[in-house]
Formats: C-alpha cells, structure tokens, sequence
C-alpha cells in the first residue's frame, strides 16, 4: 500500500543533538581555524556570529563534511564524522550554501537547482516537483527559466538557498546568507528561516547581529576557533543593555549588537590576562 | 487489500464526523483511503452529501486560493529546446575548453603529420606519438578546484566519489577518442595501437590522482611520456617500440591492474582524503 508519510519521516530520533562537537579541532590551510570547539545543536535556528577570522566557514565546511576534522570528535545526526568515508547518507540530509560559490554561468535557475538535486542523490521522480518548491520558497519563480549570468547578486544567493533547500535537509548550513539581499528579501528569509526552524537544524553564519537577533532561536559567538557565548538572542540583548555597568562606551546601536561587543570584550580580556 | 472498499455505511458516518466510530476502525479507514483512489472518489461525494459545513470550508479555500494565484507571478513558459533533466549531462564549462584544445592538438598533430607524408614521410605519426596522453587534459579538469566553479557543491554532495569522476570521464573520452579515430584514420595510425595505451594511462591519472591530485598526476604522466617516449622516438625517427603491437598485451595487463587498484578504493574522490 502506498503510503503518504512513510515510516522512516515518523521514527522518532535516536540522537540528542543534531550537531555535537566537542574539542573540535579543523584545519583551514595550515592554521588551526577551528581551536577546540565544544558545542551542541538541535532543532532551531542557530545563528553563529564571531569576527572575521574566527573560524565559523571552516566550522561550517566541516559540519558539511568537505573538511575532515583534525582532532576532537564531530558528530551528526548521531554519526561521528570523523575518520568515516561513507558519508552518502549522511550528506543527503545536509543542505549547505558555502559562503563564496561558483555556478555554471549557462545554466538557468531549475537546472542549477535541478542538477543540486540530482548531486544529492534525490529520486528522479520527486526532482521536478522539490525544484519548484525551493525556487518558489526563495521567491525566484519568476526568474526560474532564466540563465544564472543574468541573475543579480541578490538572486544568485536566493538560487543558492534554493539549492540549500532542495532536499529538505535535516541540517542546513547557511554561510552568509544575507550579503547583497535587499531589506525586503531579508524580511522574507526571516520568515522563511523561522518555519524552517519547526523540523530543523539551521546554523546561519552571519556578520549580521541584527538578523540573528529576529530571526534565530539561539545564539553562538565563536572567536578564535573557540565558543565564547551560547544563549538565547535576549541573553545577547540583555548584556547589552547594562552597558552602564560595564562602563563601556560603545557606539553600537541595538542592545544585541552593544552585547555582542562587550561579550567578545570581555573574553578576551579573560584570554589575554590568564597566560 | 486491494479489492476491498470501506463499507458505504462506514463512510458515510467518517463523513459526517461520527464521534462514535472505533479508533481501530477509523484507523483503518484512514489508511485505506491514502492509497485507494476510488475509496477517496467515494468519499467525496460522501462528505458533499453529509456535511455541508466541509463544503462551505473547501468553498471557502478555493476562493482564497483562487484570489492568491490571481495576484501572484506566474511562471514564464519554458524555453524552447529546453529538456528536463538536461543538468546533469552538462559538464563543468573548465572541462569542455580543456575538450576543444585537445581536439585543436589532434589537429595540429595531422596537419604535421600531413606535411610529413606530403614530404619525405621520416617521422613516425605524431598523432600516433601523442593518442596516449592525447585525453590527459580533459581529465586533469575532470576533478578541479581551480576549474570547477561549483566545485565546493560537488564535494559536499553524496554523488561525490568515484562514480562522479568516471562517468565525467567517460563523456570527455567520448569527444576525444572519436577525434583521435578520425586523426589516425587519416594518417593511418589504426586505433588498435594507441587505444589501450590511452585507457591506460586515463586510468593511471585518476589512481595516482586521488593520491597526488589530479592536475598533478596528469601533468606528471604526460610529462614523463613526453620525455621519455615522444622525445626519443622523433629524435631518432623511428616508432616507439611500447606502441608497436608486441608491447599490447603489456598495455591490457597494465590497464587492467589500474583498474582493479581504482576499483578497490571505492572511497576515492569523496573529498575527506583528497584536499585537493
């Protein structure tokens, strides 16, 4: 008998976490980009901010499975990553926008998208149908017959959240999601990232505090390879608000952005007087 | 369970939302309806007849619907001479250039060759010389950073591996043996000489590939050919003896064993091992 929701969709999961590192150690070039990190992640949005440098691409490369982890143990979906070349599985349940992408310039919208889906192993049968869905969540519709050269820089991050999408990821990776969207189409991924944060796991890497702020379900700041911070957007925002306190003189200008700064302030002060 | 139907009784009381229907029952009904489409047909003029408040709600949702699409975009109508499913024949755009300066080389190869015969006819074919490295090109641009632009999609999805790099190899090595066939017909450098030797050493890129990188172990092959075999042989004028049809069997032998070494290492080219 056919089945609507087969029983695999239902099974209730066996693993605590969606993404578990834990004294994660990765390699980007010959720096060590990724120190040591400890963390855990599970349904919901996570929005990952740190400065520049601080390790959160090569942490997302390495979730994506494309950087082999170099010490410590990272484990997905309740597999451990590390040391395993089988990875098909579980790289059909991952969907990932890398931070800077190329695309075959004389593909359109669908057959970029449709050749992603094709990569991820998707059943020829459900490709045509899960294109447009992602095409349509993105708000490409209208531009899906068009050649990816045409496309703004705008719609070319949209086509590549589409291809993020394609599969419906149990874990979707996110790398600077928002550069070059209008304010407008900001506003529709928020909405977009807050249904997808029901069923799972989302980790945006952002330079954008506010973005984090309105749309994520929790917040971790990295610096230096290292996790400083991981709480909920108004933990943020509530350091930031007793800036009086701290005496600090910070011209930021949303709660969550003063906490940003002085949270990472204050680590590294820590850092700096320990050795 | 394919014959049978939900007693019309029964679906006329799961119509009307009767509390009264046993759990079991109504599971049943439920999961015989996701599959029958006829059982479904029959329940919607049940509920039609039944409950006319589902009615007014479908009625109701259509109209929201109807109003929706109304005022949102619609798709532009497809190109014409667009296939679905045409994506993923296509090849990464740094291979097909790689593609057409082979067939250039094969070109030139001939027209030398021509000029050679037209003349005192002394050296042995070019195009022969050069048919086992001849595919080396393409396939150095088969698995590339530089050369793929979406090549960080293609790591980190699960066709990555060996399966994806053959079968891009197999479509470059459909353009350029054709080519070489034609070359060599013309100068007479039958395919049986040279074949062998090119799946050889297009085999041998790609296992020393995983361990080196590709570009690397292509480059480094059609090195060492060069040097120590295409060098040689036009100094002297005379024809390579590997390519003489006595060296064959060595050149099966050795295509064979590459085989099995790339066979066995199923894991290759899933991007964890190879960083390049």
């Amino acid at each position: 008998m056919v089945r609507a929701v087969d029983a695999a969709e239902t099974a209730p999961t066996s693993y605590a976490w969606a993404i578990h590192a834990e004294e994660l150690k990765v390699r980007a070039g010959r720096r060590m980009a990724v120190d040591g990190l400890d963390l855990r992640m599970g349904t919901g949005v996570h929005g990952l901010l740190g400065p520049n440098g601080a390790g959160k691409t090569t942490f997302m490369r390495a979730v994506a499975t494309v950087l082999r982890p170099a010490g410590g143990r990272l484990t997905l979906l309740g597999e451990t990553v590390n040391g395993r070349f089988d990875l098909r599985g579980l790289r059909r349940q991952i969907g990932y926008l890398p931070q800077e992408f190329g695309f075959y310039r004389r593909f359109t919208v669908r057959e970029f998208v449709e050749y992603i889906a094709w990569l991820k192993e998707m059943p020829s049968r459900d490709v045509p149908g899960a294109v447009q869905r992602a095409i349509d969540r993105v708000r490409l519709t209208d531009r899906a017959d068009d050649r990816m050269r045409t496309l703004s820089g705008g719609m070319v991050r949209r086509a590549g959240i589409a291809q993020a999408l394609v599969n419906d990821p149990t874990v979707l990776l996110l790398d600077e999601p928002t550069a070059g969207l209008d304010p407008d189409q900001r506003l529709v991924f928020r909405a977009l990232l807050r249904e997808l944060a029901v069923d799972t796991c989302v980790v945006v890497a952002t330079h954008l505090v506010e973005d984090v702020a309105a749309a994520c379900t929790d917040v971790v700041l990295v610096d230096a390879g290292r996790l400083v911070f991981q709480g909920l957007p108004a933990d943020l925002a509530a350091a930031g608000a007793d800036v009086g306190a701290t005496g600090a003189d910070l011209a930021a200008d949303s709660p969550a952005e003063r906490g940003y700064s002085i949270i990472l302030r204050r680590h590294r002060e820590r850092i700096g007087a320990q050795p | 369970m394919k014959h049978d139907q939900v007693p019309a009784e029964l679906l006329e009381r799961y119509a009307a939302g009767d509390p009264g229907i046993n759990p079991d029952e109504l599971w049943a009904v439920e999961a015989h309806l996701e599959g029958c489409a006829s059982c479904r047909e029959r329940l919607g003029a049940a509920v039609q007849r039944q409950s006319p408040a589902t009615t007014a709600l479908l009625a109701r949702v259509g109209d929201r619907l109807a109003a929706e699409i109304a005022i949102s975009t619609t798709m532009p109508r497809r190109r014409r001479g667009q296939v679905l499913g045409r994506s993923r024949w296509l090849l990464p755009p740094g291979l097909l250039a790689r593609l057409a300066m082979t067939v250039l080389l094969v070109l030139a190869a001939l027209s030398l060759d021509l000029v050679d015969q037209q003349g005192r006819g002394e050296y042995p074919s070019l195009v022969l010389l050069f048919a086992p490295v001849a595919p080396l090109l393409g396939v150095a641009a088969v698995w590339s950073r530089r050369l793929d632009p979406a090549y960080e999609f293609v790591m980190a999805s699960p066709r990555a591996g060996l399966y994806l790099v053959l079968r891009r190899t197999l479509l470059a090595l459909m353009v350029v043996i054709p080519a070489l066939a034609a070359a060599g017909w013309a100068v007479g450098a039958s395919p049986a000489r040279w074949l062998l030797p090119c799946l050889a050493f297009t085999a041998g890129a790609l296992a020393l590939g995983e361990v080196v990188g590709l570009s690397r172990a292509a480059i480094g092959l059609a090195a060492a050919w060069v040097i120590g075999v295409v060098g040689p042989s036009m100094l002297t004028a005379t024809s390579p003896v590997l390519l003489a049809p006595g060296a064959l069997p060595a050149w099966a032998a050795l295509t064979a064993v590459v085989a099995i070494v790339l066979a066995l290492r199923r894991d290759a080219y899933t991007g964890l091992r190879s960083g390049h």
